[in-house]
């Protein structure tokens, strides 16, 4: 998520200050979040999806005077996606409108780049490769690093002993980031 | 017409845009409002005939101070809810801080008066005029201000329009301190602030119908 702001934030910089190139890479880039916000919430008319991604764009073009550089740039497109997307379903159905009104900025905004964010991925990718690990490492693995339990109660809770717990940690991981440096 | 075609088309033209726009066009419109406000106050009311003398006394300039410090925090307000996104942040806060601090000091005043000048020092001589009047006077300050926003981004419409309003409130009250004669605190903060609400509340109002863009 934070690489996305980055990335969006300095072409549309550069774009306010008079780059076409930059502006066309941002309208682009900006479209893919936009759209795949829009899929999202319109599973129930899918083909209204491409209109409300054209007017997004351009009212993010005719409102680009009200970006400030120092502001978080997520949060200001994706409240230009929402405000077309109420308009939208204020007109199709009103109770729909409001329960995305009500919905919370910051979960939308985290929504809009959700399942493209880099977080997202590589957690997705790390529990992917956990899966091809045997239940020895497996095991210790999930339930001391990832659920945060004590060595003494992932023993309890497999059966296995604290130092098989410990070693299981430790060969695992090592395998893991075998595995992670050979996919890159 | 097929995205990529739209986006190539916006992209095309001069595509920059100057920093500051959000700013120079609230200040365009309070700067416009405050004027026609003055211009129906010398018209319709004149301004107080011991100007000069009244220059002299702390609490002429209070009557000035408190409704441009209003007006100072509700502009640093509207101009965050003009951009998509954003909240009303400290600004909001700290005007609300500042009215219990100019209430507490009001109160005090009334508390270690005689009893039996307390009524006048709140009420004064001339209370309901200087609440209608105020809000008569932030009418033009609440149209500059609203068509401003109109062509800026609000997607708080609501909260965008009562900081408006606030920020319309402030600048007419000190338009009106030119013309009220009256010298007490508890006065300010009860009939100033009541007039400053006014507009703050059919911002408030207005905002979420009216201010929309598209």
């Amino acid at each position: 998520m934070d690489d996305a702001e980055d990335t969006l934030r300095a072409l549309l910089v550069l774009a306010l200050a008079g780059d076409n190139d930059a502006y066309a890479a941002f309208l682009t880039k900006s479209s893919v979040r936009v759209r795949a916000y829009f899929r999202r919430r319109l599973d129930a008319f899918p083909n209204e999806v491409e209109d409300l991604v054209q007017e997004t764009l351009l009212a993010v073009h005719n409102r680009r005077h009200t970006y400030r550089p120092a502001q978080p740039l997520t949060p200001w497109l994706y409240a230009i996606a929402r405000y077309k997307l109420v308009d939208l379903l204020r007109a199709q159905s009103p109770r729909r409108a409001i329960e995305v009104e009500l919905d919370d900025d910051e979960a939308g905004a985290s929504a809009l780049f959700e399942g493209e964010s880099g977080a997202a991925e590589a957690r997705r990718d790390l529990l992917k490769m956990l899966d091809t690990l045997p239940d020895r490492h497996r095991l210790p693995i999930v339930l001391v690093k990832l659920e945060g339990r004590s060595v003494a109660e992932a023993a309890a809770a497999t059966g296995m002993s604290e130092a098989a717990i410990k070693v299981g940690i430790h060969r695992g991981l090592k395998k893991l980031a075998a595995q992670a440096s050979k996919r890159r | 017409m097929k995205t990529e075609t739209l986006i190539a088309m916006l992209a095309r033209g001069p595509v920059g845009v100057a920093p500051g726009a959000v700013a120079r066009r609230l200040l365009a419109a309070s700067l416009g409002g405050v004027a026609v406000a003055l211009v129906v106050l010398l018209a319709a009311l004149d301004v107080r005939a011991d100007l000069a003398a009244a220059a002299h006394e702390p609490m002429f300039w209070c009557k000035l101070a408190v409704p441009l410090v209003v007006a100072a925090f509700s502009l640093a307000a509207v101009s965050r809810l003009a951009r998509p996104g954003e909240r009303a942040g400290r600004a909001a806060t700290l005007g609300a801080a500042l009215l219990v601090a100019l209430w507490a000091v009001a109160a005090e005043d009334v508390a270690t008066a005689p009893a039996a000048a307390r009524a006048t020092l709140v009420v004064g001589t001339s209370a309901l005029p200087c609440v209608v009047l105020i809000a008569v006077l932030s009418l033009p300050l609440l149209v500059s201000l609203f068509v401003a926003l109109r062509g800026l981004a609000p997607t708080r419409p609501a909260a965008a329009g009562a900081a408006a309003g606030a920020l319309a409130g402030g600048l007419a009250a000190a338009v009106y301190a030119l013309h009220c004669t009256e010298t007490s605190l508890p006065f300010l903060a009860a009939w100033y602030v009541l007039g400053m609400a006014i507009p703050a509340a059919l911002g408030g109002l207005l905002g979420s119908r009216t201010l929309r863009w598209a």
